[in-house]
């Protein structure tokens, strides 16, 4: 009897634990989908009316019964036959992808060799000065573009696209270092002595251990540092005027919104061209995205 | 090929001091291992000799040559870790061919000394995949492949087998041992176990507190410890420490370990501890001389009897643990000797092979 009531009651015990524990996977699950969802929807609302509304001819945009979400009278490549071919959106385009690829050069040099020695070689004042970089990304873009405006100005660099190329990293450069430096430092100390005696100086360190160890996090820098400077606004809306030097952020808006005339469906149209080249290399580097962005959560 | 010199040498991080004034002398092809238990300065003396930390004091010599100021990739040495640190985006090969690439080797070369190392190490079969791709093991190996296609005057271990489980442990143990006899490469090797210390070195080196203890051969450490931590440190299950007192016996000394106990001390001993009657000391004894009565010539008055208090078989020997005064005594005996616990056992202490320590400055007399 009692040997019997001695293996029953943690069998039924276990399979009650079980139970509770599959029972809470599947609420857990339920909820995430059902957060999600929302969520996936809320954010997609935005692109879906974009592409809506640039299909629409301006007739249709114009008709207040017609149903805005829908394309109720046919689709025109119109606005993007108009928007390539007769505004200056293609220059805009050009000296957006000058000012990006140049911002991210510079920003991806300075701040992986700041995180490095940051990071790495540990030298007096290294610590407060990790702290000191963060700090100025901690400025906003809103309250610096004031004594930026008299810097650029001085430098004669006012209405150049140039002059974007010189005041982004002050956003990207802190971050990405910021970004660097925890990457880096979750790489084995053991792995530069190793290098160390096995011969390689500083640079041949870093060159053939760190930035290739370090890839998912560099991709994961370069990604936010692509966004930033592709859809930076406060800057070129402060320093650039005529419409050779303009980016697509700023030229979009101006030139398509004249007083309180707007052209919507060139503007979707717009927006959407210039959403493609972040859109195309976020798909391509996703993965490698996350990887960086979660790296050193944990010892791999 | 080289001999290792220390002189004198201490290392100070901000006030503490990790490594006090040790010298030490490696002659050419030796295996020493420095063993001690964590913090006691081992790993930062082989760092010193690899140069990865910079002396506070003293002289560091490689082939007579002082190296302080060498930086380590000039010290022509290699270093194994406890982690392995390979570099995960290479292959085996580029692992183990990076020092020699950084030092411009011709490419023939690189690809017969890897090749060499390998066939050493059998890891041949390996050189096109990824650390992670590897075991544990493997992965240790790949590590020694790589020093060992340096070529390097010296080898230095830290810990290599500490994070490996404990059969791989003894594997690669002996794998490290075969490398060194065919190799020859002065090497100094750290660990905290002192069994991987006693099988694997020519001469062990037992630090504590940032000391050497005793430097000696694992026979010597066994046999003679000089000091209560090596007498302690080196065997295991650990020597028995029992508070005890000399006390003349007629014309021989006996050795009073409680109100109930005590023994003789064999006649080749008396003189020694003579001047020593009378004052507190302790006695130290290795499980393994402490057995159930066996062996010609013993002395009858060195058997005893105690009531067990646990009792742990092993296989091929029982461990069976008792009270002395306040103090917990660890036996080795015959497994079909043994007496259940709670029991009585009948044991013989065999004083040839017995320690005296004098407390004030834990030094064996």
């Amino acid at each position: 009897m009692t040997a019997v009531t001695a293996t029953s009651v943690p069998r039924v015990r276990a399979s009650r634990v079980q139970g509770s524990l599959q029972r809470g996977r599947r609420w857990a699950l339920v909820l995430s989908y059902v957060f999600l969802v929302i969520f996936a929807v809320f954010f997609l609302i935005p692109p879906y009316y974009m592409i809506v509304t640039s299909l629409k001819s301006n007739a249709e945009v114009a008709h207040l019964s017609s149903n805005p979400w829908l394309l109720s009278q046919g689709f025109t490549f119109e606005h993007f036959r108009t928007l390539l071919k007769e505004t200056d959106f293609l220059i805009y385009f050009k000296n957006t992808a000058i000012v990006t690829v140049c911002v991210v050069v510079i920003t991806m040099v300075v701040s992986v060799l700041a995180a490095f020695s940051l990071g790495r070689m540990k030298f007096w004042g290294s610590g407060i000065l990790a702290t000191g970089i963060f700090l100025t990304y901690l400025v906003p873009d809103t309250l610096l573009f004031i004594p930026l405006f008299q810097i650029v100005r001085g430098l004669g660099l006012l209405n150049s696209y140039w002059a974007m190329v010189l005041v982004y990293p002050t956003l990207t450069v802190p971050f990405c270092t910021w970004i660097m430096i925890g990457y880096f430092s979750s790489i084995p100390k053991e792995l530069d002595e190793a290098a160390m005696i096995d011969g390689a100086n500083h640079m041949q360190m870093l060159t053939r251990i760190f930035i290739p160890v370090a890839l998912p996090g560099i991709i994961a820098a370069t990604i936010f540092c692509f966004t930033v400077s592709w859809a930076a606004f406060v800057y070129p809306m402060a320093f650039l005027y005529s419409s050779d030097q303009l980016v697509l952020t700023v030229g979009t808006v101006t030139s398509l919104i004249r007083a309180d005339v707007y052209q919507w469906g060139m503007l979707m149209a717009g927006a959407l061209l210039a959403a493609a080249p972040p859109l195309i290399i976020y798909a391509f580097l996703m993965d490698y995205y996350i990887a960086g962005l979660t790296a050193g959560a944990t010892k791999g | 090929m080289a001999d290792v010199a220390l002189r004198d040498v201490v290392k100070r991080f901000d006030n503490v001091e990790a490594v006090r004034q040790i010298s030490l002398d490696i002659p050419d092809k030796e295996f020493v291992v420095l063993v001690g238990p964590s913090g006691c300065g081992k790993s930062t003396t082989l760092r010193m000799i690899a140069g990865l930390e910079e002396a506070s004091a003293g002289d560091i010599l490689i082939d007579g040559e002082k190296v302080n100021d060498v930086p380590p990739k000039d010290r022509d040495i290699a270093m194994v870790f406890q982690n392995y640190a390979l570099y995960p985006h290479m292959t085996v090969f580029e692992n183990m061919s990076f020092g020699l690439r950084l030092r411009r080797f011709p490419k023939a070369q690189i690809r017969e000394r890897v090749e060499h190392a390998a066939k050493i190490l059998d890891i041949t079969d390996l050189l096109d995949r990824r650390p992670k791709q590897l075991s544990g093991g493997q992965r240790q190996r790949v590590a020694m492949g790589r020093a060992i296609v340096r070529n390097p005057k010296v080898f230095l271990f830290d810990e290599p087998l500490s994070n490996l489980d404990a059969k791989l442990r003894v594997q690669m143990r002996t794998e490290i041992k075969r490398v060194h006899q065919k190799v020859k490469t002065t090497t100094v090797y750290v660990t905290h176990d002192q069994v991987e210390a006693m099988t694997l070195a020519d001469r062990v080196v037992v630090m504590n507190g940032g000391r050497i203890e005793q430097i000696g051969t694992p026979q010597e450490l066994y046999h003679h410890p000089k000091t209560r931590f090596v007498a302690g440190f080196i065997g295991s299950p650990a020597m028995n420490f029992v508070p005890a007192r000399l006390e003349t016996n007629g014309s021989g000394l006996s050795l009073r370990v409680s109100d109930k106990y005590a023994f003789p001390v064999p006649a080749t001993r008396t003189e020694r501890y003579r001047p020593h009657v009378g004052k507190d000391l302790t006695f130290g004894l290795r499980p393994e001389h402490i057995t159930e009565p066996r062996g010609e010539g013993r002395d009858p008055r060195s058997e005893f009897t105690v009531n067990l208090d646990v009792v742990e078989p092993m296989g091929m020997e029982t461990m069976v643990f008792f009270t002395v005064g306040n103090t917990e005594v660890c036996s080795r005996v015959e497994p079909s000797a043994a007496s259940g616990p709670g029991e009585p056992m009948r044991l013989y202490a065999n004083l040839n092979h017995m320690h005296l320590i004098d407390p004030a400055n834990d030094q064996v007399l």
